[in-house]
């Protein structure tokens, strides 16, 4: 066994029995990191910072104190969260050269934990995108991909997080999502992705997207590691007001191993005609599998379903032209020079935003300008309403609903690219959950009948993370997920 | 519904950004795609529904209303692109 082959749990157990160090488990992922440099992965490395962090953690360990589950483990961090000192773009050509002076909560939390960065992971430019193709780094690859030469996008936004943890670049990723942006790039690498209720991680030092939807989470190898790993991003943050004083369970312990009673929702509106037949057998496997553990299987209806995904290509970019309002090339990142300070702006803007960046502006402000503010954005809000009533109504009746995560594998780089709304049906499940604020998970369900994997999507309600855990570790075990990406193999990561 | 090339060169002044008059047809578009997608949204009754204004039932709290962080301008400065004498540069507004 290599040590980029481990888990987060796995290598916790061995560093504290003293297997190896957490500086030999760093130097295996950072030259791993080298070698995997065609996945494009990575924005920047931070080989230096990680050593230095290393041998702290083993100085500490060597003196008999940890820091928590965490303490010496290698992750990457999704290039929105600021870091002190280290170049931080939101693969946005528009933040060229910003150096935070500041850390965000999230990733200070992880760092107090005593987490090992090494390095800033590729995105979506801003978090926009499903495919990981709209960053001014590159594209992303995933590290699954069939015979036929192509190479398969691994989803977005967090494209980069989940690509390397998939290839064994790190054991673990700090992402966020806003639509879907953990649970669909986890699905489409073979992966675990974890969407936390809105308000448990602090959004204070993640360059905002749409501010009533994003959520930091964690992407890792398996359910437990996304316990262990998420206990060290949440906080009650003074700096984040919607960051919530609820008490923080510890995540792991509500890994039972046992779900007997519990009452799992089947949403009949989440069967969609654009769905593939195997995505649909793969949803009833989870049924069977759930149910011969002991869960009651229960059919729910969550009428508004259809409509969540247009309300948030609403909700989302009003929200988006307003925080990227910020981005005016005088304070930091990209300056266009322009005639006077409105040519200015608009040179600065029209040249550091990319196409969908772009796009998304021009929808925002429209939807927000006088005249249509009622008609699309408030429209929106109420829709939000009877989205977040549909999930009130049925999580009286069960604890935890079962979908798929996704209405197909990854495709090509370069597919679906010319009908943005083709796009857009990527997020068609993991939207819900966002626009009400619950919790929710995709696990590695199985593979599509050409060999790609499959997510299959766990989601509670508000604050309930715990039940996530408990079921998802039953449905991980009884579906056994032991394929690895291709890519694995070839390079011998 | 139609967002023409007038439309799209509107919505770009408002929202401040240059769009190149080649790419003017494209976008209106791909927005007109958009919102003739969005527009499914009619279908739902909202007549006597209130708009959502917080996605959790949590009260947002406040802190200490406290100066915590002073003097730090250089920190803040240090990633402009143009600054001078703790002043951020921009191009002259008053004539």
């Amino acid at each position: 066994m290599t040590l980029t082959s481990l888990t987060i749990s796995g290598a916790r157990d061995k560093l504290q029995s003293g297997e190896f160090s957490s500086e030999e488990l760093i130097k295996e992922h950072i030259s791993t990191v080298e070698k995997c440099k065609n996945l494009n992965a990575f924005i920047t490395s931070t080989p230096e910072i990680a050593l230095d962090l290393a041998r702290k953690s083993d100085a500490r360990r060597a003196r008999g104190e940890t820091l928590g589950g965490m303490d010496g483990i290698p992750i990457g961090i999704k290039d929105l969260f600021c870091t002190e000192g280290v170049l931080t773009t939101a693969a946005s050509h528009i933040l060229d050269g910003f150096i935070p002076p500041y850390e965000s909560t999230v990733s200070g939390n992880l760092r107090s934990g005593g987490a090992v960065m090494i390095g800033k992971t590729n995105m979506d430019e801003f978090a926009m995108g499903s495919a990981n193709i709209t960053s001014h780094y590159g594209p992303v690859k995933n590290p699954w991909y069939l015979n036929d030469g192509k190479d398969r996008v691994p989803g977005g936004s967090s494209g980069g997080s989940a690509s390397a943890v998939a290839a064994n670049l790190c054991l673990g990723a700090a992402a966020s999502d806003t639509g879907g942006s953990i649970r669909q790039p986890a699905s489409f690498c073979g992966i675990v992705g974890m969407k936390p209720t809105y308000g448990r991680c602090s959004r204070w030092g993640m360059v905002a997207f749409s501010s009533s939807l994003d959520q930091a989470g964690p992407l890792t190898k398996t359910v437990r590691d996304a316990s262990i790993m998420l206990q060290s991003m949440v906080s009650h943050d003074p700096k984040d007001s919607t960051s919530s004083p609820e008490v923080i369970p510890n995540f792991e312990a509500a890994i039972t191993g046992d779900i007997r009673g519990l009452k799992v929702g089947i949403p009949e509106e989440y069967r969609i005609s654009e769905m593939s037949p195997e995505i649909d057998k793969l949803w009833s496997k989870g049924v069977e599998l759930l149910k011969s553990a002991g869960a009651e299987i229960v059919d729910v209806s969550l009428p508004h379903t259809k409509y969540a995904l247009p309300t948030y290509y609403i909700i989302a970019p009003a929200e988006a032209s307003s925080n990227l309002a910020r981005y005016d090339g005088v304070r930091y990142g990209l300056r266009v020079d322009g005639s006077d300070l409105n040519d200015m702006y608009e040179a600065t803007r029209g040249e550091g935003f990319g196409k969908e960046v772009k796009r998304r502006i021009m929808i925002g402000t429209y939807v927000l300008s006088a005249g249509y503010y009622d008609a699309y954005y408030l429209k929106a809000q109420k829709v939000r309403s009877l989205i977040i009533q549909d999930f009130n109504d049925i999580f009286d009746r069960v604890d935890v609903l079962l979908t798929p995560t996704t209405p197909f594998a990854a495709f090509p780089i370069g597919e679906k690219m010319d009908d943005p709304v083709q796009m857009y049906i990527n997020d068609i499940f993991t939207v819900p959950a966002s626009m009400a604020g619950l919790p929710s998970l995709s696990l590695p369900g199985g593979l599509s009948d050409e060999g790609l994997p499959l997510g299959l999507q766990l989601i509670t309600k508000a604050f309930d993370e715990e039940t996530l855990f408990q079921c998802g570790d039953i449905l991980e075990k009884q579906i056994n997920f032991s394929h690895q990406a291709p890519y694995i193999e070839e390079i011998g990561s | 519904m139609a967002i023409d090339k007038a439309k799209v060169k509107e919505i770009a002044k408002l929202a401040r950004m240059k769009v190149a008059d080649k790419d003017e047809s494209e976008l209106a578009t791909e927005l007109n795609q958009i919102l003739d997608w969005i527009e499914q949204l009619d279908e739902v009754d909202t007549k006597n529904v209130l708009p959502v204004t917080s996605v959790t039932s949590e009260i947002l709290s406040q802190r200490d209303d406290k100066v915590t962080n002073l003097d730090q301008k250089d920190k803040v400065l240090a990633n402009s692109p143009s600054d001078n004498s703790d002043f951020y540069v921009v191009p002259k507004v008053v004539e």
